[in-house]
């Protein structure tokens, strides 16, 4: 019961969550309901206990994605009034797409749903069980080789988002260590022979 | 009774709701990407009642990968973003016209 209510709570929290990732004025005002909507979700992650993955997810997203796209909205200097021309204008195209979906989906899901299972209710886990586990356990032996990729992935996304945000300003002294190290002596000194000279 | 039906309406719920954001804030880079990462935490919202209703951890294992490709995703996306106003002084969509034939 206590489940139930929970459900219904945090759900209207994260689709008000939602909407106000679409419709405020602010772009950190959004980024901030969209950290509301990734917290919510993760407590309803727990509640179909997928307890890895909801702390995944406020570390990742609320603790590095989302700390990324604040970082982004605040450096930039962006003017969001004309950024926002069009907004009233393309509204209800947006809502009646929105809404076609949601009905679409919705009778899917209502009354199309023979053989969907989850028409029982849940029982709950016991104690011993761990998400952790069966998680890593699959990961490990079934889904090694993706895991693998999804880590040269990464590696890929790292070196991509270096490489395309340094920049080399013209005109800045530098120390070359390449060319520090590899100089010779002939370089620097030039010993002359001279006849010594005398008063 | 929360039942799977419940989770896959919510989860429904939040994709149009993000498919509509896009529509219409279709100027701003910035919440276009929150936009998109809205929609795939739909998506995960599918795949992770569906592992649980189901009693199969791989649907959690997909989540993992949608996780690490979002995360990419934003981080190639907000570097691009940044280099973008660093050379047009502008995220208007309407003005990266550069390309066109």
């Amino acid at each position: 019961m206590f489940a139930t209510f929970l459900f219904y709570a945090l759900s209207t929290v994260l689709l008000a969550a939602a909407v106000g990732v679409i419709t405020v004025r602010n772009p950190v005002y959004a980024a901030l309901c969209l950290i509301l909507a990734f917290v919510t979700s993760a407590v309803l992650w727990l509640l179909l206990e997928a307890e890895f993955l909801a702390v995944v997810l406020v570390l990742v997203y609320v603790g590095a994605v989302m700390v990324l796209f604040l970082f982004v909205v605040m450096m930039l200097d962006i003017n969001t009034a004309t950024l926002r021309e069009g907004f009233l204008r393309y509204a209800p195209v947006g809502a009646i797409v929105a809404g076609l979906l949601v009905l679409e989906l919705a009778y899917v899901i209502w009354f199309r749903s023979e053989g969907l299972p989850g028409g029982t209710p849940l029982v709950p886990r016991d104690a011993a069980y761990s998400s952790t586990e069966e998680l890593g356990r699959v990961l490990y032996t079934q889904y090694l080789y993706p895991f693998e990729l999804a880590a040269m992935l990464l590696l890929l996304a790292i070196v991509a988002a270096i490489l395309l945000t340094m920049r080399s300003r013209p005109g800045l002294k530098v120390q070359d260590v390449a060319e520090q190290v590899k100089v010779r002596r002939e370089d620097r000194v030039r010993i002359v022979t001279m006849k010594p000279e005398s008063e | 009774m929360v039942t799977l039906s419940h989770y896959l309406t919510l989860s429904a719920l939040l994709f149009a709701i993000s498919v509509a954001g896009i529509f219409l804030n279709r100027k701003n880079v910035i919440v276009l990407l929150m936009c998109v990462e809205l929609l795939l935490l739909a998506v995960n919202f599918n795949f992770i009642a569906f592992s649980r209703y189901l009693d199969d951890p791989a649907g959690q294992v997909f989540v993992f990968f949608i996780l690490t490709v979002a995360a990419a995703e934003s981080a190639i996306g907000l570097a691009i973003l940044v280099v973008l106003f660093r050379s047009r002084r502008s995220i208007n969509v309407q003005e990266l016209d550069v390309l066109k034939g």
